[in-house]
């Protein structure tokens, strides 16, 4: 086992979660409610990185970010170094693959909330953000959960945008799931087969939180029916 | 208990990773992108690195053209060890070096196919094509030439043998030329064509027999190392040691031919 892999793609894991949920559970939270015109080519390109190919984010990411060019020069001043195959770069490719996968569930659960709970909650008094505190933020919950489990997943198995962008630097930009590619290469299978064995159950664990999740919340939406 | 201990151990070891900056644990590390053909020398050229200096390398292994596009797109790469020289140079003429940089062996081709096939790789290329000539389906591995130095040397030597034609329908292009050997090892491919340093020592030794591919048969692979813009005082210190008989003894044992 690399350890080094596996803490790189843990802190990856981590700062994309840290970082993308709090923003996603706001834009998800307008997008379930928003009547704008403009909510279908948001949700459009919200779902891009879903459908496209890696090497299209890939080279659009190295070309976007590479030194030469304003936008990178621009980030990389902000970042004190260029982005390209630097953890700061894979990060933020790891946040725009992530998108669908935060906003998503989390859209779904807002949807799912009914208007007159909401509107009996400001009736009561409570203020938007109370509202949101405690009235829609609870019954989301199995959204956001599901978003983290999947965005935790999906980041520790994300290859080829983080491969393009990252290189295959160790301790920088070599996740685990690079590290099984590379270790494969040193005719390593011994270590590959340890590693692709952890991914496999981290990720067998996440889908199981997922629908965990999905089952909590159908539950207490049953449970709401029957009070009423 | 014993479960506890280890968990702990995970924890601390996991936390300590995921939370230190890339940049401390960076430190004393020298950042190497290198030829695929240096997996297993450039990993004991390390350990005996080690032992003059408290340094650790950092190597990222790859095919030289895409390890040379990556440094020119601001790869933070310290020493690049090409497997061609002409790599090397470009990097050198379009600024991204520090010097001329220095040929430190002399690369060769390997024919291999696994030790529990029939394939008679002793006996040179033509015999290859006997054996796979019989089997429409059989794959032949070589690394991709428009990127690997091995594989632009691979398609030259299979052009001079009038098999290029007859083989290319069962060509899989590998990304570099250790991926070629790992096809091979893995019986994706029947057979191929690698770096002789990658299986005469290391753990593909014991999979794969090869056949020396004669000089002859194509232009030299004059492997040639520069440092780049970014190298530090301990980066010059591993170029210098890799220049010294000590590394090139390392060198020839693993098939490196002397430049």
């Amino acid at each position: 086992m690399d350890w080094t892999a596996f803490g790189l793609s843990l802190k990856l894991a981590l700062w994309t979660c840290g970082l993308l949920i709090p923003a996603s559970l706001l834009l998800a939270r307008w997008l379930a409610w928003s009547g704008a015109r403009a909510k279908p080519l948001v949700e459009a390109l919200l779902m891009l990185p879903l459908v496209l190919p890696p090497t299209v984010l890939g080279y659009y990411l190295l070309v976007g970010l590479a030194p030469t060019n304003v936008v990178g020069k621009l980030l990389g001043g902000i970042a004190g170094r260029p982005l390209v195959f630097t953890f700061p770069g894979i990060l933020l490719a790891s946040l725009i693959v992530n998108l669908p996968f935060a906003v998503q569930p989390m859209q779904r659960a807002f949807e799912s909330i009914e208007p007159n709970l909401r509107e009996a909650a400001w009736v009561s008094g409570l203020s938007r953000f109370d509202t949101f505190r405690r009235v829609e933020l609870p019954l989301a919950w199995p959204g956001v959960v599901s978003a983290l489990a999947l965005v935790f997943a999906h980041t520790l198995g994300e290859f080829g945008v983080i491969l393009m962008v990252g290189g295959s630097i160790p301790a920088e930009t070599q996740t685990l799931s690079i590290a099984i590619y590379d270790r494969m290469q040193a005719f390593r299978n011994g270590e590959a087969a340890a590693m692709a064995a952890a991914l496999l159950a981290f990720s067998f664990l996440a889908i199981a939180v997922v629908h965990l999740a999905a089952k909590r919340g159908r539950q207490a939406r049953d449970a709401r029916e029957v009070h009423r | 208990m014993q479960f506890d201990r280890i968990t702990r151990r995970v924890v601390l070891r996991l936390g300590a990773v995921a939370l230190l900056p890339a940049r401390a644990m960076a430190q004393a590390d020298v950042i190497v992108a290198a030829a695929a053909d240096l997996r297993h020398a450039l990993e004991a050229i390390g350990d005996a690195f080690a032992k003059v200096q408290a340094v650790r390398l950092r190597v990222t292994y790859g095919s030289s053209g895409n390890l040379a596009r990556q440094i020119a797109q601001g790869a933070p790469f310290e020493l690049y060890l090409s497997a061609d020289e002409v790599y090397a140079d470009r990097l050198v003429s379009e600024g991204y070096a520090e010097g001329p940089g220095l040929t430190y062996g002399i690369g060769r081709l390997a024919l291999i196919a696994r030790k529990d096939t029939p394939i008679p790789v002793e006996t040179g290329l033509q015999a290859i094509a006997m054996a796979l000539a019989g089997n429409g389906l059989a794959r032949f591995a070589i690394a991709n030439p428009e990127h690997a130095p091995y594989g632009a040397r691979a398609k030259e030597a299979l052009e001079r043998a009038l098999l290029w034609e007859p083989l290319k329908g069962g060509l899989v292009l590998a990304e570099n030329v250790a991926q070629a050997a790992q096809y091979v090892t893995t019986g994706a491919a029947a057979a191929g064509i690698t770096a002789l340093p990658l299986v005469k020592a290391g753990p593909a030794s014991d999979a794969l027999k090869y056949g020396l591919i004669p000089a002859n048969m194509h232009t030299p692979l004059r492997q040639r190392m520069v440092l780049t813009k970014r190298a530090t005082p301990a980066a010059r210190a591993l170029y210098t040691f890799i220049a010294s008989p000590e590394a090139q003894a390392i060198l020839s044992r693993n098939g490196f031919e002397k430049p």
